[in-house]
């Protein structure tokens, strides 16, 4: 028998369909989708350069012929250029961190939003959520998916929500001491954190009366894992989601929380050779690539990822027939993720062109010094504006600080060098100093 | 109900405000039956209810008319303190689907619940703002509200949901975000407090967005009080139409009451939450049209039901019956408070809970001073605190850490931002009686 | 062989920096030499007198807040170089400096720097180890008179 650490629960029946069924499942959506976006503008250049109709999809291998989309393409088709509803379906706007100071935005139907509920609620339940359990979300609600998958999903469990959002740890501490949740959910390090945070100020972690955490939008590791169970006395979930795709729930652990369970009713995945954009065998690593199969409002074919991963095809033991994806151990592009928030170097460099007194010359320095991210730039100044007054250069960090948070939704610490001080290199200048230990 | 009276008003009628215009006396009908359900309610499930009202000397049975309500006893914030978080909750928690949280007069927040009745109770009283303020499905919201334990956010969030429109769950701040949005995404309603609006206006001058141009028709602007001059210069600089929106977390959230096109006074959603204006001192009601205290009765809610509520906010109830036909009654604008409390970003501080941050922190004595200062566009606190001995240290790093120390613990508490100044000892000014603790220097 | 600093909390507003100056003149205590930090909101006026005491009371007495700090003044070379030589004895001795300045005066062909360190007994340990010539109050105030 499996050790299963929490009870082994499972939601729904397309949870554990026989592999024969769940392709044919897959096939039948395939051709519906690829049917849906034959009328998205980038769809219909891409299918009628390729000579591709929906009826040439016959089979699962047919996926190979589709064309890929990048967050590039989505960036040029800004803002909704890829919405495959008329507008007034639309039931809601989220948005992620583009490569620039504009955000993707991406779109929800209802139905969307009551599928993206249930991904949710799916791992959840997976992961011990019974209805008279209570909540707390440290999650950032807002234009970003964050928070709102999860909330959703604890909701249609049936169980309480408690909206805490992100920040202000102390009051966060208060009320995980007072209101007694069982679940919390947040980003994985800033659990490490609150644990970190309450036992500076004399209260033992272990002591709140949490049960389960599900953690995910960064990547972490076993050992992260291992340190927040025992720290929070907790069994700590990961999971998996990106808002181009839906957002968390495209997958989770289960009971066994030996890999994600991809959910492949929903989604297809693929795992490629970031390069050549060849399959890779399983177990191996490769970019992950994912085709929405129901999405309504803007439905995405093999969505590029970036996200480094393996997939496992082999059943588990919980009885789920789903393949698992591992962990995320890297990116195939220079994408920062700090504290569940996706930072690109050119979003900084965006930032430090619209203040004046800085110049483009940076270097990101990326530190986990106690649990949390922490991200430093360093920002060269214009000769003639390093000023002998202490307040003026305050003020030229503080401007620069805004901008970037302006434009990325993160706090940066920015520190002012002469000019001058920062490496110049000849080809692609090394932008970001990563000192996290992320591996393991 | 003809359908015709709602054309002549120049307004659709939506048909989930079917409730506003109810007949009067079958309105009141509807509010005894309620208020019955919910007094017997509250006497079985929470102590403090059953025990004032022993103390009192009234049953659930006693209430026989409108009227009776009078023999209920009142509730008041500190109640909710004293009962802190759990104590006035009429349902068990596996039937608890929310909880949120909102300011407290020290350290501890207070605690409201709902079930999943509740939730719609306040979907529909949402939808029903959202519709007098002329928006339907098609619409495209965006929501400035905070999100997170303030009911502001969801509750506004909720109610878009549930109208059918498009949802942009964009929270506070990030000005220059909200602006893209707006103009990228041809929003229609924007859902924000008026002082952040008027914030985004100034930005939007600043960076050169002509908000003119913008498809944006209405602004559903609420969480703090605000003034006829505000909604003239939203109204003169935009194409928007200001509706103010009323509500408070102890009775639901936002969603207690709306203007509707006439914009004369605010409706409130009686049939969900009854009105009272009573005398400061005597707690008598008053005549229809003098000032008094606003206090609440939810006649629905099942998780945490309020008898009495006293809100500390000052109106007057408006007779006359108001020209977009809706039956239910209205309230003017919120003139003032009669606490100290005052109202910031849409977020409820008191001075006290100010005081019990700044003491957490070792060595600081209360001697302070809260300073609102900026456009009412986005104001700001300042928190004066005295230098003592014990404080002070040679080091400028040292003394940054301590004025972060002291705003963090402060933050801990109010849950928003405050600059904290330094300042030279004995220079705050000593009072004999009550301490004077708020300047407010925002320009109104 | 430290010497006594007296730090004072200033607001940073006009006029705040004469007040505690005027006081100590009409004491006759006599200012040997001073610096200013600011940010944005206060500034910290860091002096050295000789008769830190009486200072320290006068100050508290008009309501100053006044913290006493041991530094240390060192001897160094009036030359390119000659900072950079100290520095390194330091960097070396793993001694952080929080800040530091210099007197006025000169003496013969050296200069008196103000260090405040992080651990000024292990700092005095370091540069005497290395024959830096570290100048005690009386000393100091010896060469004041000259």
């Amino acid at each position: 028998m499996p050790d299963f650490k929490v009870e082994n629960r499972i939601l729904d029946e397309e949870e554990t369909m026989p592999r024969a069924q769940m392709r044919a499942l897959q096939l039948k959506r395939l051709q519906e989708v690829v049917a849906r976006v034959a009328n998205v503008p980038f769809y219909k250049a891409a299918f009628a350069r390729e000579g591709i109709t929906p009826e040439k999809i016959k089979s699962l291998d047919d996926l190979r012929r589709l064309p890929f989309t990048t967050k590039d393409d989505l960036r040029q088709n800004y803002p909704l250029g890829f919405l495959a509803v008329p507008r007034k379906e639309i039931a809601r706007i989220h948005g992620s961190s583009g490569t620039t100071g504009k955000l993707t935005l991406v779109a929800y139907t209802r139905e969307d939003r009551e599928t993206w509920a249930n991904l949710c609620a799916r791992f959840l339940v997976g992961g011990g959520l019974k209805p008279e359990h209570l909540v707390h979300i440290a999650f950032g609600y807002g234009i970003f998916t964050g928070g709102f998958g999860l909330h959703y999903g604890v909701e249609r469990v049936g169980a309480a929500v408690l909206p805490l959002a992100s920040g202000n740890t102390a009051r966060q501490i208060m009320l995980l001491q007072d209101l007694a949740p069982d679940v919390l959910v947040c980003t994985p390090s800033y659990a490490l954190n609150i644990a970190d945070y309450a036992r500076n100020n004399g209260v033992e972690p272990s002591t709140f009366p949490l049960k389960y955490g599900h953690f995910g939008a960064e990547p972490w590791t076993e050992e992260m894992r291992l340190k927040i169970e025992s720290e929070l006395g907790i069994t700590a979930f990961n999971n998996y989601g990106l808002s181009e795709v839906i957002g968390p729930g495209v997958s989770g652990e289960c009971a066994l929380q030996n890999g994600m369970h991809v959910q492949e009713d929903h989604f297809i995945v693929e795992c490629l050779d970031p390069v050549t954009l060849e399959p890779v065998e399983d177990f191996a690593y490769g970019e992950l690539v994912f085709t929405t199969l129901t999405k309504q409002a803007m439905p995405l074919l093999r969505y590029r990822t970036r996200d480094i991963a393996a997939l496992d095809p082999r059943p588990c033991g919980c009885g789920r027939t789903t393949t698992r994806m591992s962990r995320v151990k890297g990116r195939s592009d220079d994408m920062l993720i700090i504290r569940g928030v996706n930072v690109f170097p050119s979003q900084i460099e965006e930032a430090l062109l619209q203040v004046e007194g800085a110049t483009p010359h940076y270097l990101i320095e990326v530190d986990r010094p106690g649990t949390l991210d922490q991200i430093a730039v360093k920002v060269e100044v214009l000769p003639g504006i390093f000023s002998d007054k202490m307040s003026d250069m305050q003020r030229l960090r503080d401007a620069i600080d805004r901008r970037i948070q302006a434009i990325t939704g993160i706090h940066v610490k920015v520190e002012l060098v002469a000019p001058q001080t920062i490496e110049r290199s000849m080809g692609k200048a090394k932008r970001v100093v990563d000192n996290r230990n992320l591996n393991g | 109900m003809g359908g015709e009276f709602w054309h002549d008003a120049g307004c659709a009628f939506h048909p989930v405000s079917a409730p506003d215009y109810l007949p009067v006396k079958q309105l009141r009908q509807m509010q005894l039956h309620r208020l019955q359900a919910m007094v017997t309610r509250a006497y079985d499930n929470v102590p403090l209810y059953r025990d004032r009202m022993k103390e009192r000397g009234v049953k659930p049975e006693d209430i026989q008319s409108l009227e009776d309500i009078a023999k209920l006893p009142f509730t008041v914030k500190t109640d909710l303190r004293d009962t802190y978080p759990f104590g006035l909750f009429a349902s068990p928690m596996n039937e608890v689907v929310r909880l949120h949280a909102s300011s407290g007069t020290t350290g501890k927040p207070i605690v409201v619940a709902y079930t999943k009745e509740d939730l719609d109770v306040w979907a529909n009283a949402m939808v029903r703002c959202f519709a007098a303020c002329g928006l339907d499905r098609g619409d495209i919201i965006q929501n400035a509200y905070g999100y997170g334990l303030f009911t502001g956010g969801l509750g506004a969030h909720y109610g878009a949901e549930a109208l059918g429109a498009t949802v942009i769950p964009i929270s506070g701040g990030n000005t220059d975000r909200q602006l893209m949005i707006m103009k990228d995404f041809g929003v229609t309603a924007i859902c924000c407090t008026p002082s952040y609006f008027i914030h985004i206006i100034d930005h939007a001058q600043k960076v050169g967005v002509d908000m003119k141009a913008l498809p944006l028709r209405v602004g559903v602007f609420g969480a703090e009080p605000w003034t006829e001059e505000m909604r003239k210069r939203v109204q003169e600089e935009t194409r928007i139409e200001a509706y103010d929106i009323y509500g408070l977390s102890e009775i639901v959230g936002p969603g207690v009451g709306n203007e509707c096109w006439a914009h004369g006074g605010l409706h409130i959603f009686e049939d969900h939450f009854y009105p009272e204006v009573v005398d400061l001192n005597t707690l008598e009601p008053v005549p229809d049209g003098e000032e008094g205290e606003l206090v609440f009765t939810t006649l629905s809610k099942k998780a945490m039901p309020m008898i009495r509520y006293r809100t500390r906010d000052i109106t007057s109830m408006i007779a006359e019956p108001c020209k977009c036909g809706r039956t239910i009654r209205r309230i003017s604008r919120i003139s003032r408070r009669s606490d100290d409390m005052f109202i910031i970003r849409g977020v409820n501080v008191y001075p006290s809970q100010i005081e019990t941050g700044l003491l957490s922190v070792e060595g600081t004595l209360p001697h302070y001073l809260i300073i609102l200062t900026g456009d009412m566009g986005l104001a700001d606190i300042e928190v004066q605190v005295e230098v003592t001995p014990e404080i002070f240290s040679d080091k400028i790093g040292a003394m940054e850490q301590l004025q972060k120390k002291i705003s963090q613990a402060i933050e801990r508490i109010i849950n928003i931002r405050v600059k904290v100044r330094l300042v030279e000892p004995n220079t705050i000014q000593r009072s004999e009686g009550k301490a004077k603790r708020v300047i407010d220097k925002r320009n109104k | 062989m430290k010497i006594h600093q007296l730090s004072l909390f200033l607001e940073n507003k006009p006029g705040r920096l004469s007040e505690p100056c005027q006081a100590l003149a009409s004491e006759g205590i006599n200012i040997l030499t001073l610096s200013l930090a600011d940010t944005q909101q206060f500034g910290i006026l860091r002096i050295i007198v000789r008769d830190w005491e009486k200072a320290r009371d006068v100050l508290s007495k008009m309501g100053c807040v006044v913290n006493i700090t041991e530094v240390v003044a060192t001897e160094v070379e009036d030359r390119p170089g000659g900072l950079a030589e100290i520095l390194k004895v330091i960097e070396a001795g793993g001694i952080n400096i929080e800040y530091m300045y210099a007197f006025t005066f000169r003496y013969g062909d050296k200069a008196v720097l103000v260090f405040r360190f992080n651990d000024p007994d292990a700092a005095l340990k370091v540069l005497q180890a290395k024959g830096i010539n570290v100048i005690g109050p009386v000393e100091l105030y010896e060469r004041m008179r000259s």
